[in-house]
């Protein structure tokens, strides 16, 4: 078997790793390396050269994302690095596992990053309702601060770093990550204008950097190992391994550290035991709340963030959340659509008005008032909300895409909602 | 009352001292007052459990900022309560996963077991009872939490032992 890195201290209790356990096991290695002779270039060409793609949805490039901070001529002022450990997307719980399970394991990814970037200040940004995770981080970052990994002149490197943990208040667009800068500075979540990028312009106007916990949870691995090392833990095309989760009717839903490329049929049948008896696979969101559906016909395609974009979908978080045939299709969108509808920060009409539209026109039709006019209705609002560039963020673009595919794989459904004047799923529920 | 009293701002007569040195401890470590806004009415909150309009205006005196700007913020934020809660904020996830293992069963579960509609707190002061989005166990679904506890895999049969005595709860 493969090496799974990412939870070589998960146990299967759930039981939080503490400082002595993280280090017997390793930890905090990639740091004593880099404080005894790397250069923040050095760590910056390691991480680039890994491939490294975000974890948090977009799959940006790590190592291309940290080289757009300015590392010379920077005005006096600090400069940030903040980990978004919101995670609210409706079916995502990979972060959650990380955060509870191994803290060491993200504040030295984050120390690492943060000496990579300049940053003299880090902040963990975590969704109010992680109240475990929080307070693990808080006792992991004083023990961290204890053997010097944290705090000033760390390891006699010179560099300093102070690092804060920042519970939320709730909202979903918290996790978009100029609107969580906004928080962090004390005010609404509204998402800003990019340019300027957060890189150069992010929280209180200093240079920053947001990434996903599972981001930065590699970053120790991959400085301690090398970017050969981390390439060959993936199957294919992509670096690394990845948190891959099912939620839904099956049979062991969970989250598993499993090498990029993995198929989805693997995921779903090997990891997560295929569908409970009496339950039909009709679909399935592959990365969260705000990603296409797949259909069957995708299950051999592997987790590979090329291949699920051309089969018409994201890889998003990775995190699956299943549609069974004896769940209602315009019922599971609906639900989906009323989330964003209700998470919108108001900022831009098609999202604050539009949203809102969709989710009455699919209650009607879910209630059995659908005409067929609801159908343009709702293919109207695909083509101008869901287009990047009409709206302010991608929070809602996100929340058109599985409203889209279900529109695509799942018509009849709506149809015979509209013909019928009922929900034909209601009796089977 | 004395005079001096009188020329104290606002929020040296609302707020308490363990608030407010909670609150400078924020204050520490950001650039300007106004930035701590969050952690501010958090930290209101857990000792008052929500925050009220006086607490508002004596935090915005506190922090150097207007009023309505904190009011702007407070609402804003579902998880900060700008009305009195009970002593245990029950949060059903109401989101996608939870719903296809029967959420709505759940939540009127909950209801009919506290006799409170969503939103509404018992008259007793014990519970309040909110919607809340995907809390990010929904490999548990359907999942809930009451006060600080997470409650995974719940049935509609579990709700009278998981609200009388807390039966069954994973940390976090
Ligand atoms: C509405 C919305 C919500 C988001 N929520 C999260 C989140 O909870 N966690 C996260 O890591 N990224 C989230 N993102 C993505 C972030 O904006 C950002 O791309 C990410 O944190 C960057 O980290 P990465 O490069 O390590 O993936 C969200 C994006 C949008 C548009
Ligand atoms: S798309 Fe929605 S969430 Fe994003 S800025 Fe516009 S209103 Fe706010
Ligand atoms: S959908 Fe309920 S916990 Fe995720």
């Amino acid at each position: 078997m493969s090496e799974l890195p990412l939870t070589r201290n998960v146990r299967p209790d759930r039981s939080p790793t503490d400082l002595a356990a993280y280090e017997a096991n390793g930890g905090y290695q990639g740091l004593r390396r880099a404080m005894a002779g790397m250069s923040p270039a050095d760590c910056l060409e390691v991480v680039k050269d890994s491939n490294l793609r975000g974890r948090g949805g977009a799959g940006f490039p790590t190592g291309m994302k940290w080289s757009f901070v300015p590392m010379e001529n920077v005005s006096p002022g600090h400069k940030y690095l903040i980990c978004n450990a919101d995670e609210m997307e409706p079916g995502t719980f990979k972060d959650r596992m990380l955060l509870e399970c191994d803290p060491h394991q993200l504040i030295e990814g984050m120390i690492l990053a943060a000496y990579t970037i300049g940053a003299d200040v880090a902040y963990i940004f975590i969704r109010a309702e992680y109240l475990k995770a929080a307070r693990l981080l808080r006792e992991a970052i004083a023990e961290a601060k204890i053997r010097n990994y944290l705090g000033h002149d760390i390891l006699g490197s010179g560099y300093s770093l102070a690092m804060h943990v920042h519970a939320s208040a709730g909202r979903y667009i918290c996790g978009e990550e100029t609107a969580l800068i906004s928080s962090l500075e004390g005010k609404r979540a509204n998402p800003r204008a990019k340019p300027p990028f957060p890189q150069v312009s992010g929280l209180w106007g200093r240079p920053t950097i947001v990434n996903n916990v599972e981001t930065l949870c590699n970053i120790p691995h991959i400085i301690e190992r090398g970017p050969e090392w981390f390439a060959s833990l993936g199957r294919g095309d992509d670096a690394g391994t990845k948190l891959f989760g099912v939620s839904g009717r099956v049979n062991n839903p969970g989250c598993w550290e499993m090498p990029m490329g993995t198929t989805i049929r693997e995921i779903l049948e090997d990891k997560a035991g295929g569908m409970v008896a009496g339950y039909g696979l009709k679909g399935f969101l592959p990365g969260g709340g705000s990603t296409d559906f797949l259909v069957e016909e995708h299950l051999d395609l592997p987790m590979e963030y090329e291949t699920i974009g051309k089969a018409g979908s994201r890889m998003g978080t990775g995190t699956m959340i299943v549609l069974d045939d004896k769940t209602c299709p315009v019922g599971f969108v609906k639900n989906l659509i009323e989330f964003f509808a209700q998470e919108s920060c108001g900022f831009c009409t098609p999202c604050r008005d539009g949203l809102p539209w969709n989710a009455q026109v699919l209650d009607d039709i879910e209630e059995g008032r659908g005409t067929p006019e609801d159908l343009d209705t709702l293919e109207q609002h695909i083509s101008y909300i869901g287009a990047i560039g009409n709206t302010h963020c991608a929070l809602a673009p996100g929340a058109m895409e599985p409203l889209q595919s279900a529109l695509k794989y799942f018509r009849e459904d709506f149809q015979r909602h509209i013909d019928g004047g009922a929900c034909p799923y209601r009796e089977a529920h | 009352m004395s005079e001096q009293i009188h020329s104290l701002p606002a929020d040296a007569m609302v707020l308490s001292d363990a608030e407010i040195a909670e609150i400078d401890a924020e204050i520490a470590h950001a650039p300007y007052r106004a930035a701590v806004a969050i952690d501010a009415l958090k930290i209101i909150q857990a000792h008052r459990r929500w925050v009220s309009d006086e607490c508002l205006e004596a935090l915005a005196a506190y922090l150097e900022m207007p009023p309505a700007e904190l009011e702007g913020i407070a609402t804003f934020y579902n998880l900060i309560f700008r009305r009195p809660v009970g002593e245990n904020v029950i949060l059903v996830c109401n989101s996608v996963t939870c719903w296809i293992k029967g959420c709505e069963g759940i939540g009127a579960a909950v209801s009919q077991h506290l006799g409170i509609e969503p939103g509404e707190t018992t008259a007793d002061g014990r519970f309040t009872l909110l919607p809340i989005t995907c809390l990010g166990a929904c490999d548990r679904a359907p999942v809930m939490m009451v006060g600080e506890q997470k409650f995974e895999d719940v049935t509609v049969e579990r709700i009278p032992a998981i609200l009388d005595h807390g039966e069954g709860a994973t940390p976090g």
